[in-house]
């Protein structure tokens, strides 16, 4: 049974009214996506949530929404959640255990403060060093793959620049107008070598996708989009545990949504890659095949991953410029499917037809990697 | 119960050893501490090691520090802190030996 992604949405994004909540932003942005394909939340009986303020996401949003559904899934690793919902969500209705899976998110991680959202448990191993997670983390990571392979704070850079790039014809992203390379490299240092403009933003916000079978998306309001192939991987939970700070999981999951999908690199028409932090849409170029390991930072160089670039990469803007709610896997998905249904306005890849979105969790932990097609793929 | 493998490794430290597991089926060495498998037998390390990577966390109103991760010379790799170096003159590749400040694990330049 071939699955599609019927409806997806945004809640208000940016900076949230005070008191507002997680779950308000997380029912919001379910009640649009099901309004973008034009169904009711009745029709509903399968909940795919996670929010690090949520710990129980998926009854939180049936809750909200009025839902009372018959499976639900609540996996939470991390960023990366909400690819590997798709997966659920498609095995799910595969299985006959729902027919409308609902998948969302939610966070105010900018109005509640980051460390009061995304509360990280104690390592008795690693905090007595009082890493900054989870920048620490993903600089440690950058300071190798520039120790290995001779990647440069200037091809870091070219990952934000890119993403400013695309982000300044995206009327919801949160930070819009120039950004050039040494903007990048004079903006404070964090934890060397990511400085401030190589970490994501901090909002509030929320998404939503819609997913049934590809027969019944066809009889709803919007152009169905197919998930043609999800692979999931994950490697490790701590930084300190990662077997190889500079070859990460997506290796393993962008492998196994390739073959599912029986695709291989070169049929991508558009990338949405987990930007946290610029060393990752790096590494994950690598791991995902379209360039060899080590030549990440090259592949990035001279904007080509920018508007009117051969690989258009985070064409909304991606975590770095357009919205970063704590966790941004599910944006990603949202950006993907209005590339392949062509509304992406001034921001849209010419005749695209496959989509890659790749979600990370954790710190490099989770990796889950999904291939969309549009309707030329059914 | 089983005795708290993070509580075994931080009576090592606070009596100046740095202790890890080894694995005699899997031949290797593990860390962190844990409860299984079977069999996992306490070493204590030599203390040497190399700078695998590093970071300086700058935190405002704070001095820069440093973070990075040691791997040990018996074949495992933790977090830890170079000391005795400004922060950003901590290298990837440099040799390190242990020391302990209150009981915790950090590292110095090795002579």
């Amino acid at each position: 049974m071939t699955i599609a992604i019927a409806g997806v949405a945004e809640s208000d994004l940016g900076a949230a009214a005070p008191g507002t909540t997680a779950l308000d932003l997380m029912g919001q942005a379910s009640a649009r996506a099901l309004a973008d394909c034009g169904l009711a939340p009745a029709e509903v009986d399968g909940l795919f949530a996670a929010s690090t303020q949520l710990p129980m996401a998926t009854l939180s949003l049936g809750e909200y929404l009025g839902i009372r559904p018959r499976c639900s899934d609540a996996t939470q690793v991390g960023g990366s959640s909400f690819v590997a919902h798709l997966a659920h969500a498609a095995a799910a209705i595969g299985a006959g255990l729902c027919d409308v899976g609902l998948i969302a998110y939610g966070s105010t991680q900018r109005l509640v403060g980051r460390s009061s959202a995304s509360v990280q448990e104690r390592d008795p191993y690693e905090a007595p060093y009082a890493p900054l997670l989870p920048v620490s983390a993903y600089a440690l990571a950058a300071a190798r793959h520039m120790h290995e392979f001779g990647t440069t704070r200037e091809q870091l850079a070219e990952v934000a620049v890119s993403a400013r790039a695309w982000a300044n014809s995206n009327p919801k992203a949160f930070k819009r107008g120039p950004l050039g390379i040494d903007d990048v490299l004079a903006a404070p240092m964090i934890s060397s070598p990511l400085g401030l403009r190589d970490c994501c933003l901090v909002t509030d916000g929320g998404a939503a996708a819609v997913v049934c079978s590809a027969e019944r998306a066809r009889a709803l309001a919007r152009p169905p989009v197919a998930v043609l192939g999800v692979g999931e991987a994950q490697s490790h939970r701590h930084i300190s545990s990662m077997p190889d700070l500079v070859r990460t999981a997506a290796a393993d999951s962008g492998a196994r949504a390739f073959a599912r999908a029986g695709l291989g690199p070169g049929d991508v028409d558009v990338l949405q890659l987990y930007d946290a932090f610029t060393i990752t849409p790096i590494l994950f170029l690598e791991d995902l095949g379209f360039c060899a390991k080590g030549e990440g930072g090259a592949f990035v160089e001279g904007g080509r991953t920018a508007p009117g670039g051969p690989v258009p990469m985070n064409t909304n803007g991606g975590g770095l410029s357009y919205q970063h709610p704590g966790m941004y896997g599910l944006l990603a998905i949202v950006e993907a499917v209005r590339q392949l249904r062509g509304e992406s306005g001034d921001r849209q890849v010419a005749g695209a037809e496959v989509a890659l979105v790749h979600g990370d969790g954790g710190v490099l932990s989770s990796q889950c990697t999904a291939l969309l097609g549009g309707p030329a793929t059914f | 119960m089983s005795a708290s493998p993070a509580e075994r490794f931080a009576a090592g430290c606070r009596a100046g050893r740095l202790d890890y597991q080894w694995d005699p089926v899997a031949g290797r060495a593990v860390f962190y501490p844990r409860l299984v498998p079977d069999g996992l037998q306490w070493r204590t390390s030599a203390g040497l090691g190399t700078v695998h990577s590093t970071t300086t966390v700058h935190v405002r109103g704070e001095p820069p520090r440093n973070v990075a991760l040691i791997d040990l010379d018996e074949g495992f790799r933790m977090m830890s802190r170079v000391r005795g170096l400004e922060p950003d003159d901590v290298r990837i590749g440099l040799r390190v030996r242990v020391a302990f400040e209150d009981g915790v694990p950090v590292f110095e330049a090795a002579p």
